[in-house]
């Protein structure tokens, strides 16, 4: 599938803006990223493997409310960071 | 007690705002300040600090207002970076049960100069970390971080600090490795004797707020704790209620701050101690009052200094604005270098930074218009 990489998190994939990537779920996708991209998967998954407070991730059109969340070939997922204010 | 001979090189201020960080490279005089930066523009960087032991290591305390917390290391003075490879975090809990996550690092201090590559780190809510390779690595350290006791000093997030509860001051004895402290707002001032294996509060002398009970250490909130490098036996600390000095073996804080002026009052969040002289110490005061602004008294701001060990103070407010000026210093946003006669600087949350050649007889604007300032360093360059 392809992983859209939002602006912040760009210096971590080379500035790539999508990333294509196997794997049958976010765990396993987020976890191939972090192995390609060191780092990457820290600054928006906590060390209790929750998504951080204010990143928000879609599969499709669908927020993941978690890492569980089963993936297919041709899903898209987004990366989205969640924040208002200064 | 310890002689120490001033500092001969140049000094880099390192300066961490709420937008990133810069590097001010001072002259040989320190007249003149070149800018360096900003570094890591948009993160947050609650501290950066230079490796004494190397005068060549910096690590960065960073996240963003989306993306979690980690450190940035650079092994050449800033001019390159890399991210710690494990950044401060607690264990992972099994499904089910609800661990703590590190929302920032918030203090950086550097091992023993016996234990090149140890650093510890603070973080928010109240961890305890140490890296043994220069901050590449992270564990966490000692076992309070998991001690039911120490989680129940730690208090709850309201508690604490408004943007959390935070683990700060950690303090290496220049004596001994194992002689640890370090304070925790709220929750405390804390020592171990044994290199962290066990920990153990000193409270005892520490006023806390209006009818809660000082015996409770989760009341306690010390701002800020410094030892005195010419005399380790002695710490300054600005708590949330007043000024303090400790001298071992006693375990029982003075109330310094007493003596200072009514009209001034004694609340603040940083504390400075002198690099050379053990009865001399500055802090900022700020309005603990009616509902604690926290900006200088009356809108005029100045440094007090003690050179009696807090017997009595002086005002030091040359240069300064004399009406209209409300600032706040954070904790870690002031600080002194070792040359002769001593520099102060500090950094204002309205993003001005002021230094003082002249041990706090004279103050100059050195910046203005940074970010929101969080933290200043004094770095010792190589001569």
């Amino acid at each position: 599938m392809t992983v859209h990489i939002p602006s912040p998190l760009r210096s971590y994939t080379a500035q790539q803006a999508e990333v294509a990537i196997a794997g049958s779920t976010l765990a396993e996708v987020l976890g191939t990223l972090d192995r390609q991209f060191p780092g990457f998967r820290f600054r928006i998954i906590t060390e209790q493997d929750t998504i951080r407070q204010h990143i928000r991730i879609f599969v499709n059109e669908e927020q993941a409310p978690n890492l569980t969340v089963p993936l297919r070939p041709d899903d898209q997922v987004y990366i989205i960071c969640a924040l208002s204010g200064g | 007690m310890t002689t120490f001979k001033p500092a001969a090189g140049s000094v880099a201020l390192l300066i961490g705002t709420r937008k990133g960080a810069w590097l001010y490279r001072g002259d040989a005089a320190r007249r003149t300040w070149r800018v360096d930066g900003p570094h890591f523009l948009g993160h947050i960087v609650n501290h950066l600090v230079l490796d004494p032991r190397d005068r060549r290591t910096l690590l960065a305390a960073a996240k963003t207002g989306h993306l979690g917390p980690t450190v940035f290391r650079s092994t050449d003075l800033g001019r390159t970076w890399k991210e710690a490879k494990i950044p401060p975090a607690f264990p992972k809990v099994p499904e089910g049960q609800k661990g703590r996550v590190v929302d920032h690092t918030f203090w950086l201090t550097p091992g023993h100069a016996n234990e090149p590559n140890v650093w510890y780190a603070g973080t928010s809510p109240q961890g305890l970390f140490r890296s043994d390779d220069g901050g590449v690595t992270w564990a966490p350290f000692s076992g309070i971080n998991d001690d039911p006791q120490y989680r129940t000093w730690m208090g709850s997030v309201q508690d604490g600090t408004p943007d959390g509860p935070k683990l700060h001051s950690i303090i290496v004895d220049p004596r001994d490795p194992s002689h640890l402290y370090f304070a925790m707002s709220g929750g405390g001032v804390h020592e171990s004797v044994d290199g962290g294996r066990t920990f153990a509060p000193i409270v005892k002398g520490m006023d806390v707020v209006q009818g809660f009970d000082a015996a409770t250490v989760t009341f306690h909130d010390p701002h800020c704790v410094r030892l005195c490098p010419s005399n380790p036996d002695r710490l300054y600390q600005q708590n949330h209620c007043g000024i303090y000095r400790l001298d071992r073996p006693s375990k029982e804080w003075v109330r310094i701050g007493k003596n200072m002026p009514k009209r001034v009052g004694d609340i603040g969040f940083p504390m400075v101690a002198h690099p050379r002289d053990a009865k001399t110490a500055w802090v900022f005061p700020m309005d603990g009052g009616s509902v604690w602004p926290r900006v200088s008294p009356g809108g005029k701001p100045s440094v007090y200094v003690t050179r009696n060990a807090g017997q009595s103070w002086v005002r030091q407010d040359k240069g300064f604005p004399k009406a209209q000026a409300w600032w706040t210093v954070k904790r870690q946003a002031m600080t002194a270098d070792a040359h002769e006669p001593v520099g102060l600087y500090f950094g204002t949350t309205s993003g001005e930074l002021w230094g003082s050649r002249t041990g706090g007889a004279g103050w100059t604007c050195l910046a203005r218009n940074l970010p929101e300032i969080y933290s200043v360093e004094a770095a010792e360059l190589r001569p």
